[in-house]
């Protein structure tokens, strides 16, 4: 296991070195005047020209250039926004909203997902099976932000079950269906995948000889079946961090969470790309990080991973 | 649910302990698969028994129905598409058919007990070996986890896996073909079962370790008076270890006799047929002897002896009447209309 | 015999059956089975043959959307603003006085047009990496590879933030072309490496069968090898990927134009007139529902479609 995650640590370095140095070049190295365009009809003031070009180095070499990017990602200083408070500051203020937003989507998903995905696993065909495949291929193709607003104008407006936005203090009843609405797709996607992976491993030989065992079924299904099915929902989720974080963006946009996501929906509503690029790349490299933890989870589960 | 096992280890109760029949005897048991292309009769009317201590062969091709036999015997089999149409199967001159799901499971790896073909996909991948043996004392027992586990090493032992103790935490994958069939074995003979069902053990395995894993089986068997069925296709492996065999096809028993009555002069065509196909020493340079056509289709089961289109003995009624498990003598028998000339060698 | 599931006809019935008939029905020198084995099963799969209706009324509406309404989207009365619907106007007015149905009704040509146009760019960039990857091996496999891996670094919506706040920033106004091409552009910069994947492993699977060797020893050309050969093999399932992608890609258009880094204004589409009026949920909800369900129900379309596509051509993608 030790090896296993050092050589996944390693395999990490060049990921994200190449990541960051393609933000780099797409935002200031493509050719043409890196200012045309950024501040509106009118050209770029010289101030903020000259404030970008010391931030970002822009007079060095490229290779120079990046490395004191990187130097500076590094150190935690990951650039400003456009009034000059720097980024770093303001998305740990949020952070921890953000992450209480993200413990909701995942517990529901989790819940929601793969119980769903068992229980029609198990029973294929049946009128629930019928019901979650139908729902799921709806959820699939509902994008986050018509879940958000077609939610908050049924449960929230129409209805007052909901408030439609969140209050600041954030209490965790009022995070559950903003918490469904981030989780909705990824919900689908896990109820999907569990299920085909629990009605193939099913019928595998192991399973088999759980019952010949003479083990109750519960124990059968709860701990010889889950355990393997579990696997492939796993990797997924790591692949979806990504997808979920956009989605955050959205979600905390609609309903007004002072997270993250809805710093960087008024960045870009505001204009401030300046702000915005360095936010998106702290939740690049905090996507990296997770796939990195579900990599490690993934080999907990499956002992074969780690001997490969 | 422990108590009753621990207190008792013969799980089939009080009724079952003074009965006077074999062991474990299944009598015209009926089998089908239900599938949309129509009724398989994979199981049709086997009836075969085993005491403690012997060895009961059941050979016979893929398809012939000797795996769903065993694995209706240990309640394994996928219900649907399967369906248990008649017969019984008693254990102790219990009817375990019978017995309501939560008696069956106690008796399923504590009286009766299983091991499979390819022991690779038979154990679970993602739990410890030694884990995966213990369970079988912690759920039939509820022994503690450490003392599972030293259970567990003392098995490994007994089946002579080296360095038992330090391998005891690895994972089915990290070991070889034959270590991890030693592995099932270790987890079917825990609980000393009565009867151990061995499902073409040695199949997927080198020659030399299959070897190795029979003489371990027999073995354990002369330790602990354990009845044995050995399903398998191969007559070679069951030379040496089998007192009786069953020689089944399409769903039937064709020929029921001792290892050395079947060896010395096979009563039906269809084991006469797979005796003639084993490569010999002293018949070096012959051409093989191999059995023509196909095996049947289940769902269209050939009219009268499932065997006729196949056989060299075939006469007219063979195409319309079943044959019946003739009596040749004693325990023997043959479901050949014509197994005198079988026995003399006189072919139709 | 220890399988018994391996007696239920299941998938193998209709296969051997697709097969019977296809040869029955086949044009002579068509053996590619493959095809119309899958067509065969779709022809019966209510799942494809909705999907495909949809697809055709939403294809007809993006290439003739006169067709539908003889209002001219761009037509504003200001006075009207945010009626709710009425015999007139029957998905009533927007926030600019423009007609909701008419703007939903030209809004699937943009979403069809960037959907489709992304997905083909990066099927070809995709696709061609792919192949050069999985058949050359070796160094430019690990270059192409490692050179997909950053690219797969950066999560899909949240690169395409970054990019489309460089390259058209919110403040800027491009032309209606202009903003188009540079979000097509984008989508398939980022969306290359998923479908290189799926050709590079497709072209593995094959490369080393039996035939290709034979072919190979029989002394036809790399060119030869790759066209005939390998490329064939590769198409199913990047088809498949291909049909659910372009589903998705209209929904991140949407979110990309919903965030406002996406297309904006003039351009008509459906993510733009969400965003447009989500501050007037309460008020007037209609003018965020229509465009939101015609959305959805295009996303669901190249899904169901992609779902059946793939049952179809390649059960174990999944």
């Amino acid at each position: 296991m030790g090896r296993y995650t050092l050589r996944r640590l390693l395999q990490l370095i060049p990921v994200i070195l190449g990541t960051t140095f393609l933000i780099h070049f797409l935002v200031w190295n493509l050719p043409g005047d890196p200012f045309a365009g950024r501040c509106g009809e009118r050209p770029c003031n010289p101030a903020y020209i000259e404030r970008m070009t010391e931030l970002y180095n822009l007079n060095d070499p490229l290779i120079i250039q990046y490395g004191k990017y990187l130097l500076n990602l590094l150190q935690g200083n990951f650039g400003e926004d456009f009034r000059g408070v720097p980024v770093a500051e303001t998305m740990a203020e949020v952070w921890p909203n953000t992450v209480k937003l993200a413990v909701v989507a995942l517990s529901i998903e989790i819940i929601i997902g793969i119980g769903a995905g068992v229980l029609t696993g198990l029973k294929r065909g049946g009128f629930l099976d019928n019901l979650v495949m139908i729902s799921t291929l709806f959820l699939m193709s509902l994008p986050v932000f018509v879940i958000g607003y077609l939610l908050q104008l049924t449960l929230g407006l129409q209805l007052g079950i909901i408030r439609p936005t969140v209050s600041p203090e954030m209490p965790w009843s009022e995070l559950i269906v903003p918490g469904f609405v981030l989780a909705s797709l990824q919900v689908a996607f896990t109820a999907r995948l569990t299920r085909a992976s629990i009605a193939e491993n099913m019928r595998a030989d192991y399973v088999r000889t759980a019952v010949a065992k003479g083990l109750p079924r519960r124990r059968v299904v709860g701990v010889h079946l889950l355990r393997n099915s579990l696997i492939p929902a796993v990797t997924f989720l790591g692949t979806e961090v990504g997808a979920l974080m956009a989605g955050a963006i959205v979600t905390e946009g609609i309903f007004n969470i002072n997270g993250v996501g809805q710093t960087i929906y008024r960045g870009i509503i505001t204009h401030d790309a300046t702000a915005v690029v360095p936010m998106v790349t702290v939740l690049v490299l905090v996507y990296l990080l997770a796939t990195l933890l579900v990599d490690l989870l993934y080999a907990v589960l499956d002992p074969r991973i780690r001997y490969e | 649910m422990t108590e009753m096992i621990s207190t008792q280890s013969r799980p089939a109760g009080e009724a079952g302990r003074n009965y006077s029949g074999s062991l474990l005897e299944v009598d015209n048991l009926l089998v089908e698969f239900h599938t949309r292309q129509g009724v398989a009769k994979a199981v049709n009317g086997v009836t075969y028994s085993v005491d403690a201590g012997e060895t009961l062969a059941v050979l016979g091709e893929s398809g012939s129905g000797k795996s769903v036999t065993a694995q209706t015997i240990m309640g394994i089999l996928d219900m649907p598409p399967g369906r248990i149409t008649g017969g019984e199967i008693r254990f102790r001159g219990v009817d375990l058919l019978k017995l309501p799901e939560a008696e069956r499971r106690k008796i399923r790896g504590a009286g009766i007990s299983m091991i499979f073909q390819d022991a690779l996909s038979a154990l679970n991948p993602v739990f410890p070996v030694g884990w995966q043996i213990g369970e079988m004392f912690r759920v039939h027992r509820g022994t503690s986890r450490a003392e599972a586990k030293k259970k567990a090493i003392e098995l490994m032992d007994k089946v002579r896996i080296p360095a038992a103790k330090q391998r005891v935490n690895d994972y089915p994958h990290q070991f070889s073909g034959g270590m991890r069939q030693r592995i099932m074995i270790a987890m079917a003979i825990a609980l000393d079962p009565e009867i151990l069902i061995a499902d073409e053990p040695t199949t997927a395995l080198d020659v030399t370790v299959q070897a190795q894993i029979m003489e371990l089986l027999a073995e354990l068997q002369r330790e602990s008076n354990m009845g044995l069925i050995l399903i398998t296709h191969d007559l070679g492996v069951v030379a040496d270890v089998a007192d009786k065999i069953a020689v089944m096809y399409g769903g039937r028993i064709v020929e029921h006799a001792s290892v050395h009555e079947l060896y010395a002069n096979p009563a039906h065509p269809y084991a006469k047929g797979l005796l003639e196909s084993i490569p010999r020493v002293d018949q070096k340079g012959q051409e093989l002897y191999a059995i023509k056509g196909t095996p049947p289709n289940l769902l269209r089961m050939p009219s009268g002896c499932a065997f006729h289109p196949r056989c060299p003995y075939r006469r007219d009624n063979c195409v319309t009447d079943v044959p019946p498990l003739y009596e040749v003598d004693g325990s023997r028998r043959s479901a050949c209309h014509y197994w005198r000339e079988v026995l003399d060698g006189t072919a139709g | 015999m220890s399988d018994p599931t391996a007696l239920q006809p299941g998938p193998v019935t209709t296969d051997a059956q697709a097969t019977t008939e296809s040869q029955a029905t086949a044009p002579v020198g068509k053996p590619s089975s493959l095809w119309s084995d899958a067509w065969h099963e779709l022809r019966r799969k209510p799942l494809f043959i909705i999907s495909s209706v949809l697809l055709l009324v939403i294809l007809v509406m993006a290439a003739f959307p006169q067709l539908f309404t003889s209002v001219n989207p761009e037509w504003a009365d200001l006075k009207k603003s945010l009626q709710p619907p009425s015999s007139e106007h029957i998905f009533g007015i927007d926030i600019q006085g423009r007609d909701v149905f008419a703007r939903t009704i030209y809004g699937a040509r943009t979403s069809i047009l960037v959907g489709v146009l992304a997905t083909l760019a990066s099927t070809l960039i995709g696709g061609l990496f792919g192949i050069v990857a999985g058949y050359l091996g070796r160094w430019a496999d690990t270059l192409i590879s490692r050179f997909a891996e950053i690219f797969l670094g950066l999560p899909y919506v949240l690169g395409a933030i970054i990019v489309l706040s460089t390259l058209a920033p919110v403040s800027s106004d491009p032309s209606r072309l202009r903003i188009m091409v540079i979000v097509i552009l984008v989508m398939a910069l980022l969306g290359w490496p998923i479908l290189m994947r799926i050709s590079r492993s497709a072209i593995l699977a094959v490369k080393h069968s039996d035939y290709v060797m034979a072919a190979r020893g029989l002394g036809a050309s790399p060119m030869r090898i790759v066209f005939r050969h390998l490329l064939p093999n590769a198409l199913a399932p990047i088809i498949v990927v291909a049909t659910i992608t372009v589903g998705s890609y209209i929904g991140v258009e949407a979110t990309l134009s919903f965030l406002g880094v996406g297309l904006r204004s003039p351009v008509i589409s459906w993510g733009l007139a969400i965003s447009e009026h989500a501050n007037y949920l309460r008020t007037a909800p209609h003018a965020l529902l229509f465009p939101a369900a015609f959305l959805s129900a295009t996303v669901l379309t190249f899904v169901m479609l992609g779902d059946a596509v793939r049952d179809a051509l390649d059960p174990k993608l999944r």
